[in-house]
């Protein structure tokens, strides 16, 4: 997902027998669905791994903006221009809605920004992909956003209060970014150019797999998914909102007219579900390492700006103090 | 030429100066010195490439009801497809990003005298215009109060970032007289009452540059300064060309096609 | 972002409610942090009027107190409006 492979530090549950009074009270009002609130008690494990998580969350969606950005200045007319700029827009405030949240659990927003950059803390794999065609923005919307959706959706329930409302507040602003990008696709598919429609089946074809690789490893192998999962952090496991994205997508797949470059996706009435090949893990350790086509590239345009607008802030702050100066004075 | 010549030349002057600084502040996404000041580039561009819209939309009503040059275009096709020589944006607003600095000087004095335009065109005696500019002008009176409030904190700044907007001023000064010198379209147009006089926009402008500048201890660059000109007859700088191939790529790769 | 200061943010919606609290921003002074706010939590013209408050002017109680702070006024019916049973020939009060 946005946040991937989101680190614990913990192995083994802990039975509520094992507990300090401090932790059982914790896990009990957890377990009764009351909401965390910053100045709650909480233990070091959680607090840690929600800086972790939001702030990977947070990262995923500023580095997010670049893939667009890249066709942006591209856009075919004013109305895909106004919406693609618009939505960008709201990936930024996204990002500050969540650094936001982060920053109640006593974070530094410009000392997680500096872990992002000194590449100790990861964003989402999916943005290591290059956008190479304008259908790229079409199937970003719908696979990536849409894939961000279904998790962010379970996540509105999740246990930090200040998470959860950021992730309402995120998804109610969300709902007009899949349709977007769906709508990219089907205007080219339905009113659109065998080289248009072909252009369509080859950006589903490249964001596909790293699509499903967003909600990170098979459940087995993820280690740290039980003490996320007992603190409600997480509400689903990565396999089964894989399963619920799958099975939402195919059949919007099939109104396109197109196909998945997976010939083991199928109806599994048995099931209820579709059954689907197996994701290729070698490349998705691979990106989260940093070799993915445009790790490099993203990593550094986040770090010029920072950088380049070191004197601007600088700037601003001196500015600032001046003038409290003078109206003290005043 | 007719009245709805000028108004068509006078209608792609507005919408093409508003488009070409939208996309210059669209190639900004990811290079804000912070991520709050991102939102608010993102704002202003949503806002101007809107007016654009609004601008061009008309320009091509008014061309085609007149059946005069331009006819059966949209739009769309109005900014995605005319040629460089062809547009009519102020030299100011194509000259590159720069530093931060280079962005806000060229971003102020534009909104500086984009605001008392369109406070002008807000009594247009033709209402379309008058209806266009009244929205945009309450978006442009946030962009002004917000460059301006840049210029302040970077010239009164620090020692830097005073020598960078200073410098930055005084580079792109020339480009910034074309604003208020006008042709037979601006002395139709402004007789008719439908556009606006040139000549008491710069005073409007002159004084709120200077006092801005004042209070950003910043040193205002003569008003008697050579200025650069041609946009009106479409002689731009070597900068639009490029801007141009890259918003224009897919509409020309892609003759016909609808996206 | 240095030494910018951190702005609790406070948004007045159009449906006259009391200002409720959105989120925050970074900023060199109120000044800024009312654009930031501006632009950050209004994009869908959400609010008439914004508060911007540096975060560390704002003393909050401790959740971990609730009981003390704010259970004595649980039993104080008479301060909700429920309390108080009117003949239904009022009406709407």
């Amino acid at each position: 997902m946005y946040a991937q492979l989101v680190d614990t530090g913990v192995k083994r549950l802990k039975t509520l027998e094992e507990m300090s009074p401090e932790e059982r009270a914790f896990q009990e009002k957890i377990d009764a669905e009351i909401k965390i609130e910053p100045k709650n008690w909480m233990p070091d494990g959680y607090r840690r791994t929600l800086i972790r998580q939001i702030s990977q969350h947070a990262h995923s969606e500023i580095v997010g903006m670049l893939p667009e950005k890249n066709w942006l200045t591209r856009a075919p007319n004013f109305k895909r221009k106004l919406q693609l700029l618009a939505k960008i827009q709201d990936e930024g405030g996204h990002g500050l809605y969540l650094y936001s949240a982060m920053e109640t659990l006593g974070a530094d927003r410009d000392e997680e920004v500096a872990k992002l950059h000194s590449g100790e803390v990861k964003y989402s794999s999916i943005f290591n992909y290059p956008a190479l065609s304008w259908a790229d923005m079409g199937t970003i919307g719908w696979l990536v956003d849409g894939a961000a959706i279904v998790n962010q959706v379970v996540l509105q329930r999740t246990s930090y209060g200040p998470y959860s409302r950021a992730m309402i507040r995120i998804c109610k602003e969300e709902s007009f970014h899949q349709r977007q990008g769906y709508q990219i696709l089907l205007h080219m598919m339905r009113n659109g150019t065998d080289e248009q429609k072909a252009m369509v089946q080859d950006s589903i074809n490249r964001f596909w797999w790293p699509a499903l690789m967003m909600f990170g490893p098979h459940d087995s192998d993820s280690p740290n998914s039980a003490q996320s999962m007992a603190w409600k952090i997480k509400r689903m496991s990565n396999d089964d909102l894989r399963q619920r994205f799958i099975d939402q997508t195919i059949p919007q797949l099939e109104l396109l007219g197109c196909t998945v470059p997976d010939p083991d996706l199928k109806w599994n009435a048995e099931r209820g579900h579709y059954d689907f090949g197996e994701i290729d893990w070698s490349e998705f350790y691979d990106v989260v390492k940093g070799n993915g086509p445009c790790n490099r590239d993203r990593l550094r345009i986040r770090r010029k700006a920072i950088e380049e607008g070191t004197w601007v802030r600088e700037a601003a702050s001196a500015y600032a103090a001046k003038q409290k100066q003078k109206n003290a004075a005043a | 030429m007719t009245q709805n010549q000028a108004l068509f030349e006078y209608l792609l002057r507005l919408g093409d100066s508003d488009m070409v600084l939208g996309q210059r502040l669209c190639e900004l996404v990811g290079n804000a010195p912070a991520l709050e000041e991102e939102m608010a580039i993102g704002n202003v561009a949503l806002d101007l490439i809107g007016q654009a819209r609004s601008w061009l939309t008309l320009a091509a009503e008014v061309a085609s009801a007149a059946e005069i040059e331009g006819a059966g275009r949209s739009a769309d096709d109005l900014a995605f497809t005319r040629d460089e020589r062809a547009y009519r944006n102020l030299l100011l607003v194509e000259q590159a990003n720069g530093n931060f600095a280079d962005t806000m000087a060229r971003q102020y004095l534009f909104d500086a005298w984009h605001f008392h335009l369109l406070s002008a065109l807000s009594h247009s005696a033709d209402e379309r215009i008058a209806a266009i500019a009244a929205k945009g002008l309450k978006e442009v009176t946030y962009h002004l109060r917000r460059s301006s409030a840049w210029i302040k904190r970077l010239g009164d700044g620090t020692d830097e970032s005073h020598a960078k907007m200073q410098e930055a001023l005084d580079e792109i000064w020339t480009y910034s007289g074309e604003m208020f010198i006008g042709d037979e379209v601006d002395t139709l147009l402004s007789e008719a009452g439908i556009g606006a006089d040139l000549a008491a926009l710069h005073n409007l402008w002159k004084a709120d540059v200077q006092a801005v500048f004042a209070e950003a201890t910043l040193t205002c660059p003569s008003m008697d300064e050579y200025m650069q000109r041609g946009s009106k007859k479409g002689l731009h700088t070597e900068q639009l060309g490029f801007l141009l191939a890259e918003m224009q790529f897919l509409p020309r790769a892609y003759p016909g096609a609808s996206w | 972002m240095s030494d910018w200061t951190l702005f609790e943010v406070f948004v007045r919606s159009k449906h006259g409610l009391n200002h409720k609290h959105v989120g925050s921003v970074h900023a060199a002074d109120a000044a800024m942090a009312m654009e930031n706010a501006r632009e950050l939590y209004t994009r869908r013209s959400e609010g008439v009027s914004i508060w911007v408050v540096p975060s560390a002017a704002i003393t909050a109680s401790s959740p971990d107190e609730k009981e003390p702070l704010f259970d004595p006024s649980d039993d104080k019916v008479y301060r909700h409006a429920t309390f108080y049973e009117l003949p239904k020939e009022v009406g709407h009060m």
